[in-house]
């Protein structure tokens, strides 16, 4: 039991740093969508499972609200924010590929390192989840940073926030409170985008954000 | 007496495998013309086409060297050899133990080289184009096998196939990611490697897409027949390492009598028609790719390959 416990906590962890890269690896919108959904549903296995192997049923909740906002409700409102702006044919290319994967490798290597020195003594579940959970975070920063559209930052962002419920349920006993806040300002903050969003959109006419780089300020 | 047996296992491998990759192209037609509606060649088509390309008269351009008309013997050779050193229906195969896995690989390494030369060799342009994109492709795929060679040793602690074969239907093996990574990736190298679709169409001689096909151009009777042997030869080896790396299951093991040997054969005959069905079915599903996006889809598989050992380390570190 321990083995197989341990073995299948280890696949869905290191599925969803796959899943990450798979993220950074679409260059069309819809389908950066697609796969940011894939991702809540490979969060939503991990976090289940956890709680399954750790016996913490409050953790089934953190995966119902996994599936239910990450996997269904926003990627549902980002394509219908996409189809609104009619950017759903755009390709990005911010950085070159070759660039990116070789950089998403190198942090994956770098938060490995980091956690394995850090934690030593640790339970190895808690370790290696904290080191992929780690990596989701990395491979969501770099996402945030290579992308110039402003509706693969949010997923970027997103991404971002699936690594931190991760580490969160591997590491036992996070308080439900905090969790279910985490779920909501996440959700706060998606709304802000989300009108962000459409305000760059009327004054640049472009949800690229490198037109802000150019913008001098108002002139009435 | 037991060297007798294992050598007797091992001829009846290189017969094996010999005999049945024409049949693993066939049906991989067939199967790929009645998804398509059509009714397709006989399964038997490609025997009859080597004894007709051997029958044929060899023409050789004025220009070509003497490399050209020994690469394909070479390459059938090189290519041979290893797909006779991947377990197929048994392991302790008398060969498999003076090559492991990274001889394999060298292997194929070298008849690649050798017909990259030929492609360059005659000096017509289809040949330059054929082998710079060979080229381009194999320093990605390359690496990717490597990677992917030094997971496997990582886990099974050994680079002999019989060994990882042994390991891996053991208990020890258990669930990892680093293996399904490992998997995923040889997967897309096999595709490359072969010329199958997303990297290269194996039935077009539309001269913007052709990889393979173009390096073979200028061949033609018995040497294009070696040559269109040693490329399904090399299908089949890919396959039949997938299924000795990742599926061994029914392989019969050292030492075993006739009759685990038969099941062998059996299971491996099955496993080939599940392989080229799944071929057939995700060619049929997919498109070929832009010639300049294949070194991203390949160097997905190297990615994936290197984040296995990665993740590797950080298992083995516990």
């Amino acid at each position: 039991m321990k083995g197989i416990a341990f073995d299948l906590a280890h696949l869905l962890a290191g599925a969803l740093v796959l899943v990450s890269f798979m993220l950074l690896y679409q260059n069309r919108l819809y389908s950066l969508l697609n796969v940011f959904a894939l991702q809540a549903v490979v969060l939503t296995l991990s976090v289940a499972w956890q709680a399954y192997i750790q016996r913490a049923p409050h953790l089934y909740i953190t995966a119902a609200i996994a599936l239910a906002f990450k996997a269904i409700v926003i990627p549902i409102a980002l394509h219908r924010i996409i189809a609104r702006l009619g950017i759903h044919r755009e390709v990005e290319n911010v950085v070159g590929l070759g660039p990116t994967m070789i950089a998403a490798m190198a942090l994956v290597a770098l938060s490995m390192v980091v956690m394995l020195r850090v934690n030593a003594g640790a339970d190895p579940l808690a370790r290696e989840d904290l080191a992929f959970a780690l990596s989701v975070v990395m491979l969501g920063l770099l996402m945030m940073v290579t992308r110039s559209n402003a509706v693969s930052q949010v997923v970027g962002f997103m991404s971002l926030e699936n690594g931190l419920i991760l580490a969160a349920a591997g590491a036992k006993g996070m308080p439900l409170v905090v969790e279910i806040s985490v779920a909501f300002s996440v959700l706060v903050a998606f709304i802000v985008i989300g009108v962000f969003l459409f305000r760059i959109r009327e004054r640049f006419d472009t949800v690229d954000i490198e037109a802000l780089d150019r913008f001098q300020g108002a002139r009435q | 007496m037991v060297v007798i047996g294992e050598l007797a296992v091992q001829i009846a491998q290189m017969l094996v495998v010999l005999l049945l990759a024409p049949l693993l192209i066939g049906f991989v037609r067939k199967v790929k013309a009645r998804l398509l509606r059509r009714r397709g060649p006989p399964l038997l088509q490609p025997y009859r086409d080597l004894v007709r390309l051997a029958r044929k008269e060899a023409v050789i351009a004025n220009s070509a060297s003497w490399l050209f008309r020994f690469v394909p013997y070479l390459v059938f050779a090189a290519t041979w050899v290893s797909a006779s050193l991947v377990p197929t229906f048994a392991t302790g195969l008398l060969y498999s133990w003076s090559a492991d896995l990274i001889a394999i690989i060298a292997l194929l390494g070298s008849a690649r080289f050798f017909l990259a030369l030929a492609g360059m060799d005659v000096g017509t342009s289809f040949g330059g184009i054929g082998s710079s994109r060979e080229a381009m492709f194999a320093t990605l795929a390359e690496p990717a096998l490597i990677m992917i060679v030094f997971t496997l040793a990582l886990v099974a602690g050994s680079t002999q196939l019989s060994t990882i074969a042994a390991f891996m239907t053991s208990p020890a093996a258990g669930l990892r990611v680093s293996l399904g990574m490992a998997l995923i990736a040889l997967v897309i190298v096999a595709l490359a490697e072969n010329a199958r679709i997303p990297v290269d169409n194996p039935a077009t001689h539309l001269e913007l897409t052709m990889v393979h096909e173009a390096m073979v151009l200028e061949y033609s009777g018995r040497h294009l027949a070696l040559l269109e042997l040693a490329s399904w030869l090399k299908l089949l080896l890919y396959v039949s390492l997938i299924a000795c790396l990742f599926a061994p299951w029914g392989i019969a093991h050292e030492g075993k009598n006739f009759g685990a040997q038969a099941v062998g054969v059996l299971t491996y005959v099955s496993k080939l028609a599940g392989a080229g069905l799944s071929l057939a079915l995700f060619e049929t599903t997919i498109a070929k790719m832009r010639v300049f996006r294949v070194p991203e889809f390949v160097g997905v598989a190297l990615m994936l390959a290197f984040l296995a050992v990665l993740l590797l380390f950080v298992s083995v570190s516990l």
